[in-house]
């Protein structure tokens, strides 16, 4: 059985149908004028054979091509990009379906910054009476390492609301070069969480490597097809209208594999796209369009996802403003636009611009939460611990967000009125006004212990003190302390007996052999 | 069924907080076998002592307050229990007068002239019941001269008077008045309780002390049982 996420029965839309066609109109005319500027020499060929109008642009440091992509190629690439697409997952409980046309939303992490933040309790003294103490959460930023990324993958595989596991911080330890990266940073979270894996690639070079290595985990080639435990985050266009060599180039080879791949954007409103509304959602569902119709002319019937990460920019540092509210409105616009290509959206939500949880995180995080939640996108990603405009990671912050969306999920809940439902309380109704007491209580306790009242916040402190860090850092640690289903010995032997660069000491059968 | 059975039953019936056959409890397997009240009168058939089936009503008691405090239990648990052994207590309460056994204490219960809030009084009332009290609940809106007419007529030891509104909290300090005017002011503690009012008020007009809520009310009463017992 596939993990359930949350069904959003109504959701929220923004723009109207028109306005949505208005959108799709003008992405297609951006398609051929100004068209995009292409800097992999693959896909200007690609889009060459396949009847796109691709123009070489001469430079003596960076050859690109200007491409213009005619409304046909764009509208058979729709037509053939899947509309139900499944994210496997190492325990088949975990398994993700996302269909286009559903609005079945699953929470995911995200999304690969360089620092981590740890948090510790130091106590402090009151200068006027010194029997008074108290703890005060400090936050201590930090550059992330492999351990780091284990501790995520392991806290994230606990967290019930969690679906689906990308990989929250960029691995910075002295040991780790452009060329082990990769193959490490999948090992590590994949060893740690049996919930899909999603990670963009750092070298195309290891791609095989990665492939390679969740295959073995998922039982070979074939059965990989079949449960894809892992998939790809690619920005190969980037903001405005650029096909980025690298990326591009690793797109195509991610989708000539056929594995799941997100073809994401994520322009900044102000600066590289337009600050008014209608100007940045043109250009972004432009982009999102040009990536689904390259995959598609590489291998038709890739599964993907319309990838969108629109921000504001924060007109103070230039910065991405994911806790602006127009970012949650250009995202509730694109999960509009993936619903009216019938494709399953890749959406964001919860990122704040503060650098340390607290207030301003909680009241950030939690409005876009919601309201790209109500919109009913399929994969809600960046959802748990980021801060600093998408710049930090914290595991603690990650735990307080799992109990924003216990709420969320609860409050999505479906209704249940229905003529039993109203029969049977109509009877308490009267019974219970009969009684000298009037008081329902009778009837509650099986319900109160059925999940059928919402449970109150989980780190709620006794009295008028704020013990909210205190418990959701214990909360954090409990969940270090739960084991997690690692990769198999005997698969482990073969991984790091097969793939190159891995580092020994995330082989946890070995570590075990020398204590 | 055996003696051992229906104590066994009983208390864990008092746990479940299943007062009648009829209720659910919480676990679903003891649904529809016999609830506190039929297990009372079964063990009255049996000649079980009724001490013995009061103390099986405490053990069980004990351990849904243990629970209340572990957090596995909530209010309603709590009520559920108490409710269950207050109708007990009303089974007993001829026998127990017969046996001449004294009860903790008498306790009068209203809500006082002008306020129909009843929930937290009526809370308090199933509390103080499931707790061993002898519970006489005059109602809402429940006029001074009532009042002073059941103390004068019942002599209960406890008077308990809740408000909600801050309009109608003056109301608490008519009746402490009145029982100065009628003499009985020393015969009857007299507890306040209620969101609109506070020790601070509760010293203010003279009432004894002010209860939180009715878990704070049994202590409080127990308190006095331990002074008045030294």
């Amino acid at each position: 059985m596939p993990r359930e996420g949350i069904l959003v029965s109504n959701p929220y839309t923004r723009i109207t149908d028109e306005q949505v066609q208005q959108i799709h109109r003008a992405s297609l005319q951006i398609l051929v004028d100004p068209g995009l500027i292409c800097f992999s020499k693959k896909a200007a060929e690609i889009f060459n054979s396949n009847g796109a109008e691709v123009a070489e642009v001469a430079s003596a440091d960076h050859p690109h091509w200007h491409i213009k992509i005619p409304e046909k190629l764009v509208m058979e690439a729709l037509d053939s990009a899947p509309k139900t697409v499944k994210l496997g997952a190492r325990n088949p409980d975990n398994i993700l379906i996302m269909k286009g046309d559903e609005p079945r939303v699953y929470f995911i992490s995200g999304s690969e910054t360089n620092i981590w933040l740890d948090v510790d309790f130091p106590t402090y003294v009151k200068k006027s009476d010194s029997s008074v103490e108290i703890k005060v959460p400090e936050f201590h930023p930090r550059r992330a390492t492999v351990a780091d990324l284990c501790q995520s993958a392991h806290v994230c595989e606990h967290l019930e609301t969690l679906d689906g596991y990308i990989r929250t911080v960029n691995i910075q330890d002295a040991d780790i070069t452009e060329d082990n990266k990769d193959v490490n940073k999948f090992f590590a979270s994949l060893n740690n969480t049996t919930k899909h894996f999603m990670s963009g690639l750092t070298k195309l070079e290891q791609l095989d490597n990665v492939v390679r290595m969740a295959e073995l985990i998922a039982g070979g080639k074939e059965a990989l097809k079949e449960n894809p435990i892992i998939s790809f985050i690619t920005c190969l266009v980037k903001s405005p209208l650029q096909f980025v060599a690298d990326t591009t180039d690793t797109f195509i080879e991610v989708c000539r594999r056929g594995l799941p791949v997100v073809v994401s954007s994520s322009p900044q409103a102000g600066t590289t796209a337009p600050i008014k509304e209608a100007g940045i959602m043109a250009q972004i569902n432009a982009e999102v369009l040009a990536g689904i119709t390259l995959g598609q002319l590489v291998n038709k019937g890739t599964p993907m996802l319309y990838g969108s990460v629109p921000v504001r920019a924060r007109m103070d540092t230039l910065s991405d403003s994911y806790g602006s509210v127009e970012t949650s409105q250009y995202n509730i616009d694109c999960v509009q636009m993936a619903r009216f290509y019938k494709m399953p959206n890749y959406s964001t939500s919860g990122v704040c611009d503060t650098k340390i949880p607290g207030q301003q995180a909680s009241i950030e995080r939690l409005f876009s939460d919601i309201v790209v939640t109500l919109s009913g996108p399929q994969f809600l990603h960046c959802a748990y611990g980021l801060l600093d405009c998408n710049a930090v990671f914290c595991l603690l912050q990650a735990v307080l967000d799992d109990a924003h969306f216990q709420m969320i999920k609860f409050f999505l809940k479906t209704p249940r009125i229905n003529q039993q439902e109203l029969a049977e309380t109509m009877k308490q109704i009267r019974e219970v006004v009969a009684t000298p007491q009037k008081l329902y209580i009778g009837y509650i306790r099986q319900v109160m212990r059925s999940g059928e009242i919402s449970q109150p916040y989980p780190f709620e402190g006794d009295g008028e003190s704020d013990d909210v860090f205190a418990l959701a850092h214990q909360r954090m640690n409990e969940l270090l302390a739960k084991p997690v289903e690692h990769i198999d010995p005997d698969t482990t032997a073969r991984i790091f007996k097969e793939i190159p660069g891995l580092l020994p000491r995330l082989n946890v059968y070995r570590e075990r052999k020398q204590i | 069924m055996t003696e051992d059975d229906i104590i066994a039953r009983l208390k864990e019936n008092v746990i479940q907080g299943r007062k009648t056959q009829q209720d659910e409890g919480i676990d679903e397997e003891l649904s529809g076998t016999p609830g506190v009240v039929e297990l009372i009168r079964l063990a009255l058939e049996k000649n079980i002592l009724p001490e013995e089936i009061i103390n099986t009503l405490t053990a069980g008691m004990t351990v849904v307050g243990e629970k209340y405090s572990t957090k596995e239990y909530f209010i309603p648990d709590m009520l559920a229990s108490a409710e269950a052994v207050g109708e007990a207590m009303e089974i007993l309460k001829p026998i127990l007068e017969a046996a001449k056994v004294e009860t903790k204490g008498k306790f009068a219960i209203a809500t006082v002239k002008g306020d129909i809030h009843d929930i937290g009084k009526n809370i308090v009332a199933i509390l103080l019941k499931g707790a061993g009290y002898e519970v006489n609940d005059l109602g809402s809106d429940v006029a001074t001269e009532k009042i002073i007419e059941f103390i004068k007529k019942e002599n209960p030891d406890y008077l308990g008077l809740s408000a909600l509104l801050t309009t109608t909290m003056t109301e608490m300090g008519a009746v402490i008045e009145a029982l100065k005017d009628n003499g009985l002011r020393d015969r009857v503690k007299v507890l306040i309780g209620g969101a609109a009012v506070s020790d601070e008020y509760a010293q203010k007009i003279g009432a004894d002390v002010y209860c939180l809520d009715g878990f704070h009310a049994i202590k409080v009463l127990d308190s006095f049982q331990k002074v008045g017992s030294s």
